[in-house]
């Protein structure tokens, strides 16, 4: 995992890096299934290792798809700054509980009301859904209007007028299908989707 | 001083060095985005080792033991409706429904002298489960990183279409330029 | 990518049974791992497959760039709706347990929270969708 973290900085081809990022996301969600977290492995593969990496190619299919070569690959100080960091993080982690133990400090507090209560207060028998949903709601909502406004600025920023920029784009490898106009379906959808920009603009 | 139980410490903090040093050096915007999603997996696995238990499984009640408990919570509610219910009064079914919520209610969890983790239900479930908190968390990050990341990533392809560039010094010189 | 007839017929085969799971894991979330979240972005990237291989023109007739704004919003109203709702039931914000008789607090539980993730499940598979076109139109220009 470290290997594929290591090769994402040295690579300078981007579609390279996006591809190792997804086989990063896809490694860690085995290591959360080790670590007993199914939800989040199930979470960080369709995420992670699904859409993310569809939406970093799709961006590369906008932008160069080379890293310039510069004179700062190798500066040292920001790799000092880095190495600084992490030994001092690591001299912190010298007073954290070890790994597993059941005495830790987090597991004292209210993680045990919900392993106790939760499945007689709702009778649904996967904890991590009734805290998210019910003991943890507020921090769902938040999250869920987190992912709302996102959608609205991802769509502010790219659905609007730019489209009549006009002129021969490169072709990008996402629209390869997109040349059905044989039927006269395809007018129509682009009908709505220009009706919608106006709407959106 | 050196105690074995660390190390998953250290493999986040080095992934997060590597996040870190990747966002400082590159200047490509992309790369810039890729190793801040690298950093916040490393935080995601911060979360996750802290909440494990060795010997202890996934946060799902086990069909068995689930049975066992569906059942004992219906009984308790059918002998709550005819009046004395069978189980102790801190049974949840046998208190009136605002009982619990009330703003003063403070939870005293009765677990704190006992080893935590090898909490019993009260109907003898005898399994042992991974804190289910962090993992709820760590959901919620995941949902809001990928939010974040799309927002970014249109964030470059607008910023490409008005400089013709998405790396750093690039723009910064058609900045400085009058 | 229509014109490669592997890549057509196995994606003809495996997108309906994309659909079919995410919607077990959406209504399945409560006895096994999933909900919401992992029903949406699973919802997502089925369609997202779909407008690979077939183009954004007849993705966008299935799914109408004016039906996803609206879904955008639905997921959300259908969260803070039944937050509401138990509101007015008589209960807090969100206390479940409000929206049915007193007695079976479990059922009200079990409601409210797939209501819940069911708005969940809507609005970010209509985010990720959205954010998938966005990317894809203005890829072609």
């Amino acid at each position: 995992m470290v290997l594929t973290a290591v090769a994402i900085i040295l690579l300078r081809d981007l579609f390279a890096a996006v591809m190792l990022w997804g086989i990063f996301s896809l490694l860690s969600a085995g290591l959360f299934v080790v670590m007993d977290a199914v939800d989040v492995a199930f979470t960080e593969a369709a995420v992670g290792a699904g859409i993310s990496t569809v939406l970093m190619l799709g961006t590369l299919t906008l932008v160069p798809t080379r890293e310039k070569a510069t004179d700062r690959h190798f500066q040292l100080m920001p790799l000092l700054i880095c190495v600084l960091t992490g030994a001092a993080l690591i001299y912190g982690t010298l007073d954290m509980p070890a790994y597993g133990e059941a005495d830790a400090p987090i597991n004292k507090h209210v993680a045990n009301y919900y392993i106790r209560e939760s499945p007689r207060e709702s009778l649904i028998p996967n904890f991590v859904t009734t805290i998210l949903a019910s003991y943890r709601g507020y921090d769902t909502f938040g999250e869920t209007t987190v992912v709302f406004t996102a959608g609205i600025g991802v769509m502010l920023l790219l659905g609007g007028k730019a489209k009549r920029r006009g002129g021969p784009s490169a072709a990008p490898p996402v629209k390869a299908g997109a040349g059905d106009d044989d039927d006269h379906g395809g007018a129509m959808a682009t009908a709505a989707a220009s009706a919608s920009r106006e709407d959106a603009s | 001083m050196f105690s074995p139980g660390v190390y998953n410490y250290w493999v986040v903090i080095v992934l997060m060095m590597i996040g870190f040093y990747t966002v400082i050096t590159r200047g490509n915007l992309v790369k810039k985005i890729i190793g801040l999603n690298v950093f916040q997996v490393s935080v995601f696995w911060l979360y996750i080792s802290m909440g494990k238990i060795v010997g202890g499984t996934a946060p799902i009640t086990p069909d068995d033991v689930w049975e066992h408990l569906e059942h004992d919570v219906e009984e308790v509610q059918v002998d709550g409706q005819n009046g004395e219910p069978p189980h102790a009064a801190n049974s949840y079914a046998a208190l009136p429904r605002e009982g619990r919520y009330e703003p003063g209610f403070e939870y005293h969890p009765p677990a704190d002298d006992e080893p935590a983790g090898q909490v019993t239900h009260e109907y003898n479930d005898p399994t042992v489960y991974s804190n289910p908190v962090p993992h709820v968390l760590i959901l919620t990050a995941i949902v809001v990183g990928v939010a974040t990341t799309s927002l970014g990533l249109a964030l470059c392809v607008r910023i490409k279409e008005e400089y013709g560039t998405i790396e750093e010094d690039e723009i910064q010189a058609l900045d400085d330029e009058p | 990518m229509k014109h490669h007839i592997i890549v057509r017929v196995i994606s003809k085969f495996l997108i309906p049974f994309m659909f079919l799971f995410a919607l077990y894991v959406q209504f399945h979330g409560d006895f096994g791992p999933g909900g919401g979240f992992q029903a949406g972005v699973i919802f997502a990237s089925a369609i997202a497959l779909y407008t690979l291989v077939w183009g954004l023109d007849r993705a966008e007739q299935a799914f109408k760039p004016r039906l996803i704004e609206i879904l955008i919003a639905t997921g959300v109203m259908i969260y803070g709706g039944t937050g509401l709702l138990c509101l007015f039931a008589g209960g807090h914000l969100l206390e479940y347990r409000a929206l049915v008789e007193p007695g079976h607090p479990q059922h009200g539980e079990h409601l409210g929270i797939g209501l819940v993730e069911f708005g969940v499940g809507i609005t970010v598979t209509a985010v990720l969708t959205g954010i998938f076109f966005a990317f894809v139109r203005r890829g072609r220009t």
